[in-house]
C-alpha cells in the first residue's frame, strides 16, 4: 500500500486551504496591485495624485485619528472589564464573558442600525434629553466624529476584552498579596505590582483594536452618513461612485501597507506570537 | 519573660460550614521560631493567613504587642511574608524587588541601595541584583524572595511553605541557611510546612494542627518523645499503636500485658480510664534480639533496607505486626524475612495515648 511521507500529508492537509486563499485572495489582490499601476495608463500616476490630494491626506489622517480613539476608547472600557472578571467575578463570571461575546453573535449592520436609532436627530438620547428639560433642540450625536467613535468603540469592545482577559487570567493573586503584605496599599499595589503584568494584553488589545478599525466600513458608513469619510468608504467612492478604479486600487494598497507597517512597529513593543495566536 | 509579641485568641474562620479554623488561642513569643505543622486542609495556612492579614477571622481577635491589629489591612501589620510560589514581581530585577518594601516606606535612595545590598549579601546572592526573577532556579527566587520579606526589617517574618517546590537536597541546605539566618538576625519566625522533618529540624517550638485545632505544641523533642493522642504520635515520625489491658497500677508505675508476659510502663501523669489503655511505641525503641534474648517472640515478615537503618516488620501472635527500625551498623541479629527473633523496650518506652476527643 502507497504510504504518505509526513511531509507529503502535511501539505495535501494544507493544499484546500491554501488553494482557495490563492485562487480567490492572493490573486484578485495582486490583481489589485497591478490595477493601480496600470489604469487608467501604466505608470505611477495614480500613487502622485494620490499623495497630492489633500482629500486623501484627509482621509488617512482622519481614518489614523479615529482608530487612535477608538483604541483608546476600548482600552479604558476593556480593561476595567477584564479586570472586573478577572478578579472579582465569581459564579457570574460564565454570565459576563457570555455578555462581552454577545455582540459577536449579531450582525455589525444591526449593532450600527441601533446606534442610529439612540443617536439620530429624534433617537432615545435626544428625546430623553430634551424632555428632561437638559437641551431645548436636539444635538448633533451622528453623523459626525463622535457618533462614529461611540459606535465603534462598542463594536471594537470584544477584541479589546478577550486578549487582556486571557492575560489577566494568567496573574496570581499572590502578586498582589505579596505587594500588601510587603507594604504596599491597594492602589500601589495595583500600578507598580499588577498592572505592569497586564501590559501585554493591553498591548495585544491595542493592537487588535486599531488594526481592525484602519480598515472599517460599515459602521462609520452608516454613523458617518457621508460625512465622516474614513479610508475603506473613501475607496469605495472611488470605485462605486467615479468608476476610477485606479486610484482605488491605489488607495487599497497604501492601506494595506499602513497596516503592515503599523504591525511591524507593533511587532518591535509586543510579541505577536503569543498576542495572537497563543492564549496564555 | 518577655510579652508575647502575638497573642492569637480564640481564631474562628468558617467558610460556609466548615470551620477551617476553631476557637484557636495561641501565643508568640520575640524572637521565636515556631511552626505551624498539619496535613493539607488542617488550617495552617488559614491560620497565617489571617495573622498576614489576607483572610479576616470570622470570630476572635489578633494582638500585636498588645495592640489589636484583627482588622488591619495587611499593608499596616508590618509583616514580612514569602510565599510558597515566592511571588517575586516578574516585571521587575530582583534588586527592584528587594527595593519594593522600602520605598513603598518611601526610605531615602541612600538607604534603600544600602539596604538591597546588605540583603543580598544575607542570602549569599550579590551578583544576581540585575537578574529578572524568571532567569534564576526556584532556590535562588526563594533566596530572593527571603530578602525581599527581611529588607525592611519586618517585626515577624511569616514563611508559607516556603521550601515544598524545592528537590530534596536543597530543601535540606535552604533549612539550615533558614535556621542560622533567624539565630543570627533575631527575628521571630512562623512558619507553615506540611514536612515533619522541616517542623522537627528548625523550630524553637512546633504547633500541630487538625481539623482547625491546635493537637498540641511544644519544642520538638518533647512533642517526639511524649505526643499527646494518637494523631500527634503518627503525623511526627512513626509509631506502632498497641491495645493492652492493664494488670496493675502503683503510683506512675502501670503494669501492662500482652498475652500472658507481663512488663511495666512508666507513664508520668497519665490519665488511665477503664481497664485497657492505648499504648504508643516508636520503632526505634524496639530493640531486638535473638530468640529467646528479649522480651517477647516474634518472626520477621518483612524487612526494608534504608542505608543507615533498616525496617523490620515482625509479626507477634498477639499485638500483630510490629514495626522496628534498627540500625544498619549495630551487630548482632541480621533481619531477613521467616527469621525467628525476640524483641522487647525499656519501661520508659510506651507513651499512654489520649482518648480521641468526640
Amino acid at each position: 500500500m502507497f504510504r504518505m511521507s509526513d511531509a507529503l500529508r502535511y501539505w495535501f492537509l494544507v493544499l484546500p486551504a491554501l488553494a482557495i486563499m490563492i485562487v480567490f485572495y492572493i490573486w484578485p489582490l495582486l490583481g489589485i496591485w497591478q490595477i493601480s499601476l496600470t489604469e487608467p495608463k501604466p505608470g505611477v500616476a495614480n500613487y502622485t495624485e494620490m499623495f497630492d490630494s489633500t482629500a486623501v491626506q484627509t482621509s488617512f489622517i482622519l481614518t489614523f485619528r479615529i482608530a487612535i480613539l477608538t483604541t483608546i476608547g476600548c482600552l479604558i472600557l476593556g480593561y476595567i472589564v477584564a479586570y472586573v472578571i478577572s478578579n472579582f467575578a465569581r459564579r457570574a463570571k460564565p454570565l459576563m464573558v457570555a455578555l462581552v461575546l454577545l455582540p459577536f453573535w449579531v450582525s455589525v449592520l444591526i449593532r450600527s442600525f441601533s446606534w442610529i436609532v439612540l443617536l439620530g436627530r429624534s433617537g432615545i438620547v435626544n428625546d430623553t434629553l430634551m424632555a428632561t428639560g437638559i437641551t431645548d433642540s436636539p444635538m448633533r450625536l451622528m453623523h459626525n466624529e463622535f457618533g462614529v467613535v461611540i459606535a465603534m468603540i462598542h463594536v471594537m469592545l470584544p477584541f479589546a476584552v478577550l486578549p487582556m482577559m486571557a492575560n489577566m487570567r494568567g496573574i496570581s493573586g499572590a502578586y498582589v498579596d505579596a505587594a500588601r503584605g510587603l507594604g504596599a496599599g491597594e492602589w500601589t499595589a495595583f500600578r507598580q505590582v499588577y498592572f505592569p503584568q497586564t501590559m501585554p494584553g493591553v498591548m495585544s488589545g491595542a493592537l487588535l483594536v486599531f488594526v481592525l478599525s484602519l480598515g472599517f466600513y460599515i459602521t462609520p458608513a452608516l454613523l458617518g452618513g457621508g460625512r465622516v469619510l474614513m479610508i475603506s468608504e473613501y475607496i469605495t467612492y472611488q470605485i462605486q461612485e467615479f468608476l476610477n478604479w485606479g486610484l482605488g486600487s491605489a488607495l487599497s494598497v497604501a492601506l494595506l501597507v499602513a497596516t503592515a507597517v503599523v504591525i511591524a512597529i507593533a511587532a518591535r513593543f509586543v510579541n505577536l506570537r503569543s498576542a495572537l495566536l497563543e492564549r496564555n | 519573660m518577655t510579652d508575647p509579641i502575638l497573642t492569637i485568641s480564640r481564631a474562628t474562620k468558617r467558610y460556609g460550614p466548615v470551620h477551617a479554623l476553631d476557637r484557636v488561642d495561641l501565643t508568640v513569643e520575640e524572637g521565636e521560631f515556631l511552626t505551624l505543622l498539619g496535613p493539607s486542609g488542617s488550617g495552617k495556612t488559614t491560620l497565617l493567613s489571617a495573622i498576614a492579614g489576607f483572610a479576616p477571622l470570622s470570630e476572635g481577635r489578633i494582638d500585636l504587642r498588645g495592640r489589636d491589629i484583627t482588622s488591619e489591612p495587611p499593608e499596616h501589620r508590618d509583616f514580612g511574608m514569602v510565599f510558597q510560589g515566592y511571588a517575586l514581581f516578574p516585571t521587575m530585577t530582583v534588586r527592584d524587588n528587594i527595593a519594593f518594601p522600602l520605598k513603598v516606606r518611601k526610605r531615602p535612595a541612600s538607604e534603600i541601595k544600602k539596604r538591597v545590598e546588605y540583603c543580598l549579601g544575607l542570602v549569599q546572592m550579590e551578583d544576581f541584583a540585575d537578574r529578572m526573577p524568571s532567569q534564576m532556579s526556584g532556590g535562588q527566587q526563594q533566596r530572593i524572595a527571603l530578602a525581599r520579606a527581611l529588607s525592611f526589617e519586618p517585626q515577624v517574618l511569616l514563611l508559607d511553605e516556603p521550601l515544598s517546590a524545592l528537590d530534596k537536597k536543597l530543601r535540606a541546605d535552604l533549612q539550615w541557611e533558614l535556621k542560622s539566618l533567624h539565630d543570627s538576625l533575631g527575628v521571630t519566625f512562623i512558619y507553615v510546612t506540611h514536612d515533619q522533618d522541616e517542623a522537627l529540624s528548625m523550630s524553637d517550638r512546633v504547633v500541630i494542627l487538625k481539623d482547625g485545632r491546635i493537637q498540641q505544641q511544644g519544642v520538638p523533642d518533647a512533642l517526639y518523645n511524649h505526643p499527646r493522642n494518637r494523631f500527634v504520635a503518627d503525623f511526627l515520625g512513626k509509631s506502632n499503636f498497641m491495645d493492652l489491658p492493664v494488670r496493675g497500677r502503683e503510683g506512675d508505675a502501670l503494669t501492662c500485658a500482652v498475652g500472658d508476659t507481663q512488663f511495666p510502663v512508666e507513664a508520668p501523669g497519665a490519665e488511665v480510664r477503664g481497664d485497657v489503655l492505648n499504648l504508643a511505641l516508636r520503632p526505634e525503641r524496639i530493640r531486638l534480639g535473638a530468640p529467646g534474648e528479649e522480651m517477647l517472640d516474634g518472626t520477621i515478615r518483612q524487612v526494608s533496607y534504608l542505608g543507615e537503618r533498616c525496617l523490620v516488620m515482625v509479626d507477634h501472635d498477639v499485638i500483630g505486626p510490629l514495626l522496628i527500625s534498627q540500625a544498619t551498623w549495630k551487630e548482632g541479629v541480621t533481619p531477613r524475612a521467616g527469621l525467628p527473633v525476640s524483641f522487647g523496650w525499656d519501661s520508659d518506652a510506651c507513651v499512654v495515648m489520649e482518648a480521641e476527643p468526640a
